[in-house]
C-alpha cells in the first residue's frame, strides 16, 4: 500500500512579455504527472535536462506553486498545507538538493544547519539535542567535531553528507534526492550511495530519487520513471525499463550509457546508431503533432507507456 | 597493427605550484607518451592533477606561480622551454584545448561566431566568407541546433551543455594534431554525450590526431580510450591498453575505482570502495607509497621504499607491490 500519492499534478510557469506585460505563453514544466510510493522502495526520476525533474520534486516537497492536481499524504489531501512549517507532511517529507553548496547556509555552523528540522519539529532539550547531532554526524560517518565547523571547511562529499544528515534528522518517510552524487567523484559517490542505502533499511525510508545516470539509477532504484517535456514516457520497476524499454526515448536514453566493455564499443555503437535513426523515423508514434507525449496506456501491471492507441502493436 | 608513429613524448615533468614560499609537485615525474592516431585517457579522482598536466601541455599555466621542469616534448619542440610567442604558433593549430570549465574560458563579452572564427584568423588564410562558412560548419558538426543563431549569441544565453560545445568547436577550427579535452562530456546528457564521443572519433579518422581525453567516467573511457593512464595523488600508478586496465586492473586504487561503478555491480550489492579523499597539494605524502595510508591494513613492507612502474605484461605497468596483497576481503576488515 502506498502512504503517498501524487494525482495530475502540473507546473505550468507563465511567459510574459508584449506591451502590456501579459502572459503571452508557457511553460509546461511538469504536464500531468502521476506518482505512488510505497514504504522502504526507491523511485527513480530520470529524463533529459530541462525534462522537469527537480520542478517535480520541489512542487511535491512546497518549493514550486502548484498549478492544478493534488498531492494526498496518508489519506489527507495536503496539496494546499505543503507550505505549513510545522505540519506533518513537512516534517516527513525532506530534500536532499543538487548542489549542496547553495544549500548550505555559509554563515551558519553544521551543528546549527542539522538542527534547524530538529528545532522545528521536535521540542528537544539542549542536551538531548545534542545527542541527537552527534547520533547524526555518526550516521553520516563524519567526526563530532564538525559541528563547531562552517560548510566551506568540507569537501563536496561530506556537504552532501551534511545536507543528508539535515533531511534524516527528524525521521522523515521520504527524501526527495535532487542528483545527490552527480556532483561527486566515483569513489565518493559510491560511498554516498552505499550510506543512502544503510539508512533505508534501517529506517525504512522511501527516496524520489532525481538523476541522469543512469548506471546510478539502475542500482538505486525499484521503479522508474522517464520523463521528457514535462510528461512521463514511460514508468515500470527497474526490470521493465531496463529488460524491455518500450517508449524510443527511454530506448534512446538506454543505449547511448557508456559501458564499462571495451571489447563490445562498436557493437554498441551501431546498436546506438540504430536507435538514433529510428527515433528519427518514428516519432509520429510517440509524440502527437505538437510533439506532445501521449497519455501512459498499461501494458502489465507494473509497467505504463505512452503510446499512440491508434499506431499500437507495430512496435 | 598498424604502424605505431609518435606524436608527443612527455619526460621526467614535475609541475608544482608555489603555495607561500615552498612549491608543491601537482605532478610528479611523469613520463608518458602519446602516439598518432591514438586516444589516451587519463583518469583519476578529483585534485589528483589532471588538469595541471593538460595545462602543463598546453602551456596555459599561471607563470608566475608555476614551475615546470622535465620535457614535453612535440616535433623538434621541447613545449617545457620555449617562449610564449612561440607556443602561441603551437598552440590551435597543432594543439587544441577543450577546458574543463567552459564559461571561464570563453569571453562573455564577445559573440560565439566571433571567438570561434579567432583562430582560424590566427592560424589560416581563410576569407572572411570562408571563414563564417566554416564556423556554422564547426556548429553543425557539434551538433548546436540553429547555428545561425548561436553566432550572434553570447556565452551566458547558452545553456551549460552547449558551451561546452562551442570549446568542443574551438578546439577542432583548425584541425590540430593533438586534442587535450579535459572533462569534454561531464556537463552534458548521455545522448548528448554519445554524439560528441562519436565526434572525437569521426575528427581522429580523418586528421590521424592523438587525443589526450581527462575524465573521471570510466564508461567514457572505455567507449573510446585506446590506452589509459591511471593517476593518483601526482603520479601515474597504472598504465595499460584499454581493454587490459578493465579486464585485469591491478594497482588497489584502480580497483576501487573500477569497484565504485554502480552499473557493473548487480544491482542492490553493495559497491565495494577503499575510504577516503585525495590529500591536498601540502598534505601529499611525498615519500614512500602514496597510496599507503588509504590501505593502512596492508603491512608496510608490502610497498616498496621508492615505489616505481613495473611492466606486469607488455605495455601494462603498475606502480609498487602492494597490488600483490590487495584485496577488498581485508579492505572490510580494515575499515
Ligand atoms: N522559474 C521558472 N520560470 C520559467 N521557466 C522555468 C522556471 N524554472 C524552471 N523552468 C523551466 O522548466 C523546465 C523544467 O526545469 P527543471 O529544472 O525542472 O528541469 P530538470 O529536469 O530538473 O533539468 P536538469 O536535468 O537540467 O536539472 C525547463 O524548461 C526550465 O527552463
Ligand atoms: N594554481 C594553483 N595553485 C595552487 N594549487 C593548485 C593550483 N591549481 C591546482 N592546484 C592544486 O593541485 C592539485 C591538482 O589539481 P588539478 O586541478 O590538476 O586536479 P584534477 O585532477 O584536475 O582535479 P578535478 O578532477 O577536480 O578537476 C590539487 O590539490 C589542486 O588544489
Ligand atoms: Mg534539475
Ligand atoms: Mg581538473
Amino acid at each position: 500500500m502506498s502512504f503517498m500519492q501524487i494525482k495530475d499534478l502540473c507546473v505550468h510557469y507563465p511567459i510574459r512579455g508584449g506591451f502590456f506585460n501579459t502572459v503571452v505563453d508557457q511553460v509546461y514544466a511538469v504536464d500531468g504527472v502521476n506518482m505512488e510510493f510505497e514504504k522502504g522502495k526507491t523511485y527513480g526520476l530520470v529524463g533529459e535536462s530541462g525534462s522537469g525533474k527537480s520542478t517535480t520534486g520541489k512542487a511535491i516537497i512546497g518549493l514550486e506553486k502548484i498549478t492544478s492536481g493534488s498531492i494526498i499524504y496518508e489519506g489527507k489531501d495536503v496539496t494546499n498545507q505543503r507550505r505549513e512549517r510545522t505540519s506533518a507532511y513537512n516534517r516527513d517529507i525532506q530534500m536532499i538538493f543538487q548542489d549542496a553548496n547553495s544549500s548550505l547556509n555559509p554563515r551558519k555552523r553544521v551543528k546549527d544547519i542539522i538542527a534547524e528540522p530538529i528545532r522545528n519539529f521536535l521540542k528537544l532539550s539542549d542536551q538531548e539535542e545534542n545527542k541527537r547531532i552527534n547520533e547524526l554526524l555518526a550516521i553520516v560517518g563524519m567526526p563530532e567535531d564538525a559541528k563547531y565547523k562552517y560548510p566551506h571547511e568540507f569537501s563536496g562529499g561530506q556537504k552532501q553528507r551534511i545536507g543528508i544528515a539535515r533531511a534524516v534528522a527528524c525521521n522523515p518517510k521520504l527524501i526527495i534526492a535532487d542528483e545527490p552524487v552527480s556532483a561527486l567523484d566515483l569513489s565518493v559517490q559510491a560511498q554516498v550511495l552505499n550510506f543512502m542505502k544503510d539508512i533505508q533499511e534501517e529506517f525504512g525510508l522511501s527516496y524520489l530519487f532525481i538523476s541522469h545516470d543512469l548506471g546510478v539509477v539502475k542500482h538505486m532504484c525499484d521503479h522508474i520513471s522517464i520523463m521528457y517535456k514535462g510528461r512521463f514516457v514511460e514508468t515500470g520497476r527497474r526490470e521493465d525499463i531496463y529488460q524491455d524499454p518500450q517508449h524510443i526515448y527511454t530506448q534512446r536514453l538506454l543505449s547511448a550509457i557508456p559501458n564499462i566493455e571495451p571489447a563490445t564499443r562498436i557493437e554498441r555503437n551501431k546498436e546506438r546508431q540504430g536507435v538514433e535513426a529510428r527515433y528519427q523515423a518514428e516519432q509520429h508514434k510517440y509524440y502527437d503533432e505538437n510533439g506532445k507525449v501521449y497519455a501512459l496506456e498499461k501494458i502489465s501491471d507494473t509497467h505504463l507507456v505512452a503510446v499512440n492507441i491508434n499506431e499500437k502493436g507495430g512496435k | 597493427m598498424a604502424n605505431i608513429e609518435n606524436l608527443l613524448t612527455i619526460k621526467n615533468l614535475h609541475t608544482s605550484f608555489r603555495i607561500k614560499d615552498t612549491y608543491y609537485d601537482a605532478v610528479e615525474n611523469i613520463s608518458i607518451n602519446l602516439n598518432k592516431n591514438e586516444i589516451l585517457a587519463i583518469v583519476g579522482e578529483s585534485g589528483c592533477g589532471k588538469s595541471t598536466l593538460a595545462t602543463s601541455i598546453v602551456g596555459l599555466h599561471d607563470p608566475i606561480n608555476t614551475k615546470i621542469t622535465g620535457e614535453i616534448l612535440y616535433k623538434d619542440l621541447n613545449l617545457a622551454a620555449i617562449s610564449e610567442s612561440k607556443f602561441n604558433d603551437v598552440r590551435g593549430n597543432d594543439i587544441g584545448m577543450i577546458f574543463q570549465d567552459p564559461l571561464s574560458a570563453l569571453n562573455p563579452l564577445v559573440r560565439i561566431g566571433e571567438q570561434i572564427s579567432e583562430s582560424l584568423v590566427y592560424h589560416t588564410k581563410f576569407t572572411k566568407e570562408q571563414r563564417k562558412e566554416r564556423v556554422i560548419e564547426l556548429l553543425n558538426q557539434v551538433g548546436i541546433p540553429n547555428p545561425e543563431r548561436v553566432v550572434r549569441q553570447f556565452p551566458h544565453q547558452l545553456s551549460g551543455g552547449m558551451r561546452q560545445r562551442v570549446m568542443i568547436a574551438i578546439a577542432i577550427a583548425c584541425k590540430p594534431a593533438i586534442i587535450v579535452a579535459d572533462e569534454p562530456t561531464t556537463a552534458l546528457d548521455v545522448t548528448i554525450q554519445a554524439q560528441i564521443l562519436d565526434l572525437l572519433k569521426e575528427l581522429q579518422a580523418e586528421t590521424k590526431s592523438g587525443i589526450i581525453l581527462i575524465t573521471h567516467d570510466l564508461g567514457v573511457v572505455a567507449e573510446i580510450a585506446d590506452r589509459v593512464a591511471v593517476m593518483y595523488a601526482g603520479q601515474v600508478i597504472e598504465e595499460a591498453p584499454v581493454e587490459e586496465l578493465f579486464n585485469n586492473p591491478k594497482h588497489p586504487y584502480t580497483r576501487s575505482l573500477l569497484n565504485s561503478i554502480p552499473q557493473m555491480n548487480s544491482e542492490n550489492e553493495k559497491l565495494q570502495v577503499i575510504q577516503g579523499l585525495v590529500p591536498s597539494l601540502k598534505n601529499l605524502p611525498r615519500e614512500g607509497c602514496r597510496f599507503s595510508s588509504r590501505v593502512p591494513w596492508l603491512d608496510a613492507n608490502t610497498h616498496e621504499v621508492n615505489p616505481v612502474l613495473h611492466e606486469v605484461s607488455p605495455g601494462h605497468f603498475v606502480r609498487c607491490t602492494c597490488w600483490k596483497h590487495f584485496d577488498f576481503e581485508s579492505a572490510e576488515g580494515g575499515n
